[in-house]
């Protein structure tokens, strides 16, 4: 526990795994329709000096389509027909957004992973899109994909919102989700929560917290039941 | 000369090939010969490289991508860093293959062309000034001309150069010395920078901020062989045998001078085992390590046989069942330990702020 006012909106590489593993117990024990967040340990070289296992959590093909105009009144889940595919079906997960079976090319699929920064030590988001074939999906489908806000600003500044680099672990082109400024909102959003009667920091609800505002920009919301009562 | 302008000036020169499935003539074009400054990026030699190529090239898009020995690389990695990372012993010119079909997208992030490079080196600079000020604010308030100026300092710089003008340094200062990124604290270097400064105009020096916070990025390879010479010395040829990580190096201030080897123990803490080694580096006398930035800086005549011993010590120390530094190299140097890391980060950083640190280092089997 730590008093917000002073804190940098920050967390340690340590803290991150707590945070990481609080945030998918809760995920898992909310029973959504989503499968579980896994914990990804990373391998050491004998040569680097790395105190803890390093790792990242992963959420792998999970297939997101926003409504089309014509469906918004649409409640009902559809099969997608493929086994592997979880999708959003709960509507307490997605206020508006139903499910839509992507008629292009059939479905596309994400993979999101939550990487710790050892620069700017905060969570970033990585993400990757494909089709089902496995083809990845090009910026542009995705970004048709994304909430309106989130395509608006991808337009303004393409560059420094979204940008695509090598993923820290797997060393292949991923998508991230550009993490600065992050230690900033992240001490605003506990500054402002009414629920914490001293402003304290606490570590398990760090990623969840995260999680709130940055799973929005990709279409992933949480719902409010999984972060009131912690 | 000052150090920090010969390292502007670096340049690697490059026998580019096109690769063969794309010549569509007989006989097939001969390699384009150019020099390459080692600040800048690979995809930034487009312009110059095409012209040589283009009438060979297959109808299509050209999406330009460069391997070595099968290797693709990775375009985001400033040139002079890929040479001295992949090519252990220099290969002059240095001979690359050149494609502008079939782009690796599973391996290399797409390129399209000077705005990639340019938000990358921007991205760069952003994470080092997050390091070293420990926010990002002023590269992301820089305003769009002051931008453009920086990129523009660094980009056309090697244009310019390739038509062996002055090369654009002054421009880069200017513009950087508005970022504010706070630097490190020197006696060896503002000794230079006071001197020249006569022709150097607006810079700041007097408002920087000193700080003891450096971004490295640290490319790491191991082999597992022993050798005595570079050329037995193996390659890397896959990037999974490359671990690339960004650090940052606290520069402690007290007691003695903060040296080269003391950052590389906070770095890799791994190879110094023998605490004993603090004790036999302490005594290397500093008077001749100070003529070093004077001289020019790929000669390692200076003092070469008393640190040449120090280093002995420091690679006899480290073989104890743990890895070993078989070499570091940082723009085209063998640093000698002893040099005040300071000085190392002033003189030899990138204009992205970051000091690149290739090292190789022997693991037992």
């Amino acid at each position: 526990m730590m008093d917000v006012l002073q804190w940098d909106g920050t967390l340690s590489a340590k803290d991150f795994r707590i945070g990481a593993v609080a945030f998918a117990q809760k995920w898992e024990s909310l029973n959504l329709a989503f499968p579980p967040w896994s914990w990804v340990p990373c391998p050491k070289h004998p040569w680097l000096a790395s105190p803890q296992e390093e790792g990242y959590l992963s959420l792998e093909k999970i297939c997101i389509s926003m409504p089309q105009e014509e469906d918004v009144d649409q409640t009902s889940q559809t099969d997608p027909g493929e086994e592997d595919a979880s999708c959003l079906g709960n509507k307490d997960v997605i206020d508006d957004a139903t499910l839509v079976q992507s008629n292009q090319d059939g479905l596309h699929h994400y993979d999101f992973h939550i990487v710790y920064s050892n620069i700017f030590k905060v969570p970033v988001l990585y993400f990757r899109a494909y089709y089902g074939d496995g083809r990845p999906l090009p910026l542009d489908e995705i970004e048709k994909e994304l909430p309106e806000c989130s395509s608006n600003e991808l337009s303004k500044s393409k560059w420094t919102f979204i940008t695509q680099e090598e993923h820290p672990y797997l060393k292949r082109p991923w998508y991230k989700l550009h993490p600065c400024g992050t230690g900033e909102w992240m001490k605003l959003l506990f500054l402002s929560d009414t629920a914490q009667p001293k402003s304290q920091m606490v570590v398990e609800l760090y990623l969840l917290s995260w999680f709130s505002v940055v799973g929005q920009v990709v279409g992933l919301r949480i719902p409010s039941k999984m972060l009131n009562g912690c | 000369m000052e150090a920090h302008k010969y390292v502007w000036e670096g340049a690697i020169p490059l026998q580019i090939h096109l690769h063969e499935s794309q010549v569509t003539t007989l006989p097939p074009p001969p390699p384009a010969l150019i020099l390459a400054p080692r600040i800048g990026y690979l995809p930034l030699l487009a312009p110059l490289i095409k012209p040589y190529f283009s009438s060979t090239l297959p109808p299509g898009v050209d999406t330009i991508w460069f391997e070595y020995k099968g290797l693709p690389l990775k375009w985001y990695i400033p040139t002079g860093v890929l040479f001295d990372l992949l090519c252990p012993e220099p290969e002059r010119p240095w001979n690359i293959t050149v494609h502008f079909r079939g782009y690796p997208g599973n391996v290399l992030i797409p390129c399209e062309g000077e705005d990639s490079v340019k938000w990358s080196f921007i991205n760069s600079l952003k994470e080092a000034a997050y390091i070293i000020n420990g926010n990002c604010k002023n590269v992301m308030n820089m305003s769009q001309s002051d931008q453009l100026e920086l990129w523009s300092s660094v980009m056309s710089d090697f244009e310019l150069y390739l038509w062996f003008l002055e090369g654009n340094l002054e421009a880069y200062q200017r513009v950087s010395s508005k970022l504010k990124i706070a630097t490190v604290e020197d006696e060896y270097t503002s000794f230079y920078a006071s001197k020249s400064q006569q022709g150097i105009g607006e810079t700041d020096l007097a408002g920087q901020v000193k700080t003891g916070r450096v971004a490295v990025r640290l490319y790491v390879w191991s082999v597992s062989e022993d050798f005595d010479d570079l050329e037995d010395m193996p390659q890397p040829d896959s990037w999974e045998k490359i671990s690339y990580i960004n650090r940052p190096v606290e520069i402690q201030k007290e007691g003695k001078c903060f040296t080269l080897h003391d950052a590389l123990k906070v770095l890799l803490p791994e190879n110094f085992p023998d605490e004993s080694l603090n004790v036999k580096l302490a005594a290397v006398d500093f008077e001749n390590t100070l003529k070093i930035p004077s001289e020019d800086v790929s000669s390692d005549k200076v003092g070469e046989e008393q640190e040449q011993n120090a280093y002995k010590q420091v690679g006899a120390s480290c073989v104890s069942g743990s890895a070993e530094i078989k070499l570091i190299r940082i723009q085209g140097i063998e640093p000698k330990l002893e040099i005040p890391f300071s000085w190392v980060v002033n003189n030899l950083m990138n204009p992205d702020y970051f000091l690149h640190i290739c090292v190789c280092v022997k693991v037992p089997k």
